[in-house]
């Protein structure tokens, strides 16, 4: 159950061009989470229950750090296919498909206002 | 109902370690000229009774009886007047009534006997009574015992029989202990068993021998029906006596006033008395022996904290006795005052004595540790000399062949002075005579015991019945309860066992109510799953 209603998140549309390396296409990130995962363990996720993949770790310099992702990032839809109810493995085939050179990700993170607010304690006057 | 029985032990009158006071005890001191505490050979202790008045502090830290006091000149001839070897009034006084004390002790014990003896005696001959007297009385008029009534002799033989072992069995054990009140069940038994046989004989002789029954099969019946009946009683007894207590009901802790000791024991529904006999047979076993030489260190130090201090009266008005009316309150606030400016100022003090307290504690630590290593090491080297002789060598070397004592003899000298020396550091000197430490390790040559075995019952102090019978004190012990001695155990309960150097307080506590609920587990649900956590890089 995707309780995104329920933060202020923003959506994000990123695109990112995988680089070759040897015979491998590469993304420059990690993830994490899945169907079949334990979701208590994700320490990105608001909702303790979420199943969704999320970005767990960007190495610096690659395609995913310069086409904006961020860590901790909600990965929804990958080239158009929904991945909020995917298995591990099934998330990591559709993001390594060999015949793509880019995938086209729509991506929920927690608003950087809204991060700042909760940090400061509530006391960011409102716009 | 106090004066019942108060007896409590004898004096005691060899000279053992006094490092502390006693109350109530009568010792015949040959040193002094004049009693030190006159009320001390008045009467003998109460057994219910509030614990008196502790001394001043200021007068036991230093050993009681070996103080002079400065004004014994002007006192000594007014009191007694005698030298030593003369008996002065009062010590006729005390000799008698030590004479009546121990007549009286005697006298109960006899008299208990007496009266079991006799009830004895009583319940045995009554059925045998019964059968025999028609046969005396009028032979001529009975009718002939059939084989049924035969049969019937048979039958009250073999439960005579049983009855006389079951009572052998469960009352005539030598007693384990002098008690101060009388056991309340088996005096309540004693009475129904007389009530018992008294109405038995009243049936008897008024139904049958006044009116001489000729039917004879029926007297041999009613005796067998009384044997019965007895057995029956002898069941009673059994269930109230033995049985009833050995559920457990109660949890007692008992604690030893001078150092603290502390243990736990299980009691089942006891009256008082009895309570304090099983811990006392208990205390026997698990507590370390008492040792007064430990205790001195303590007392010297809160000597020291009170002499520090004196309080004088500068306006001049002395403080009236408080038997005084008008003036008691103006007494009693000044004493209040006084006692308020002590512990302000004690407070206020800077005091060193933790600290020399510490240093002291450490010394005597590392004192106690090197000492300890010499007396291992020459123990071990005493050891290694005498070797237990073998059948072959009994044929080679006929010579210098010792028994166990001698041989003990032989090795000791070698190790008595780095016992001598430890046992002076530990202060236990006192508990270990020369004599026992020899016969321990003649003991332990026997028995084929290493070194470290032998020297175990010195490094650690001992249940109080390892030791010497002076250091049991077993008659001298007083109990000291609020309720009465022969209610029963009850939560929250508290009494003292008194003994003439330290007491045992104990506190009841009752063992709850336990509610158990059941909660079945099917063994097939017993299932697992992993816990996945991967992160995949792509």
């Amino acid at each position: 159950m995707d309780l995104t209603y329920l933060f202020p998140v923003e959506q994000q549309r990123i695109e990112i061009k995988k680089l070759r390396q040897g015979e491998n296409l590469i993304l420059g990130f990690s993830i994490g989470g899945g169907i079949d995962q334990d979701p208590g363990q994700n320490p990105f996720s608001d909702d303790k229950a979420d199943k969704g993949i999320y970005v767990t770790r960007i190495t610096p310099g690659g395609p995913a750090d310069a086409a904006n992702l961020r860590m901790g990032d909600k990965i929804m839809q990958v080239n158009g296919y929904d991945m909020t109810m995917m298995t591990h493995d099934q998330a990591r085939k559709r993001l390594t498909q060999k015949k793509e050179d880019v995938v086209r990700l729509l991506v929920t993170r927690k608003s950087l206002e809204e991060a700042v607010k909760t940090s400061m304690g509530g006391c960011y006057p409102r716009q | 109902m106090d004066t019942e029985s108060t007896y409590s032990g004898y004096s005691y009158y060899s000279g053992r370690s006094r490092g502390s006071h006693r109350h109530g005890e009568r010792s015949r001191d040959r040193d002094r000229h004049k009693s030190r505490n006159k009320d001390s050979r008045s009467e003998k202790s109460v057994t219910i009774n509030t614990p008196p008045a502790e001394p001043l502090l200021g007068d036991s830290s230093v050993r009681g009886e070996q103080v002079q006091d400065d004004n014994w000149g002007e006192t000594t001839t007014a009191v007694t007047g005698t030298s030593e070897h003369s008996l002065s009034q009062e010590d006729i006084v005390r000799i008698t009534k030590d004479l009546e004390d121990s007549v009286g002790l005697d006298c109960r014990r006899y008299f208990t006997l007496t009266l079991a003896v006799i009830l004895g005696l009583l319940v045995f001959l009554t059925p045998l009574a019964f059968l025999v007297l028609p046969y005396i009385l009028w032979p001529e008029k009975l009718q002939t015992c059939g084989t049924a009534c035969e049969g019937l002799f048979i039958s009250v033989a073999f439960k005579l029989l049983i009855l006389l072992l079951a009572v052998w069995a469960l009352f005539f054990r030598s007693p384990r202990a002098g008690l101060p009140r009388v056991f309340v069940f088996r005096a309540l038994l004693a009475v129904l068993v007389l009530l018992f046989v008294m109405s038995y004989w009243l049936f008897y002789g008024v139904r049958i021998l006044d009116t001489q029954d000729e039917n004879y099969q029926g007297i041999v019946q009613y005796a067998v029906s009384l044997v019965d009946a007895l057995l029956f009683i002898h069941y009673l007894a059994i269930v109230l006596l033995e049985l009833r207590q050995l559920q457990p009901c109660f949890s007692v802790s008992v604690m030893r006033s001078t150092d603290g000791e502390k243990r736990h024991y299980n009691l089942g529904q006891l009256s008082i008395q009895r309570a304090a006999l099983a811990i006392l047979e208990h205390y026997y076993c698990d507590f370390p022996v008492h040792n007064p030489a430990l205790l001195s260190a303590s007392k010297s130090r809160a000597a020291k904290h009170l002499a520090g201090l004196k309080v004088y009266n500068v306006d001049g008005e002395f403080p009236a006795s408080p038997a005084d009316g008008p003036g008691n309150n103006a007494a009693a606030g000044m004493a209040h005052s006084q006692s308020r400016a002590m512990i302000a100022a004690a407070a206020r003090r800077r005091d060193t004595s933790h600290n020399e307290l510490y240093y002291e504690e450490a010394e005597h630590e590392r004192r106690v540790r090197k000492r300890k290593a010499r007396l291992v090491v020459a123990v071990e080297e005493a050891f290694t000399h005498i070797k237990r002789m073998q059948e072959e060598d009994q044929k080679k070397t006929p010579g210098d062949v010792m028994d166990p004592r001698e041989a003990a003899q032989a090795i000791f000298p070698s190790m008595a002075r780095a016992l001598q020396k430890y046992l002076r550091t530990t202060k236990q000197q006192h508990c270990h005579s020369m004599e026992s430490i020899q016969q321990h390790l003649a003991f332990c040559i026997t028995n084929n015991m290493t070194p470290k075995a032998f020297l175990e019952s010195y490094l650690s102090a001992g249940p109080t019945l390892q030791y010497s019978r002076n250091h049991w004190l077993a008659r001298q012990w007083t109990l000291i309860s609020e309720a009465s001695v022969t209610s029963g155990l009850s939560d929250g309960s508290i009494f003292q066992l008194k003994c003439v150097d330290f007491s045992l307080v104990v506190t009841t506590k009752k063992i709850p109510y336990i509610q158990m609920s059941e909660e079945y587990i099917d063994p097939k649900s017993h299932k697992f799953v992993l816990r996945l956590q991967s992160e995949t890089s792509v």
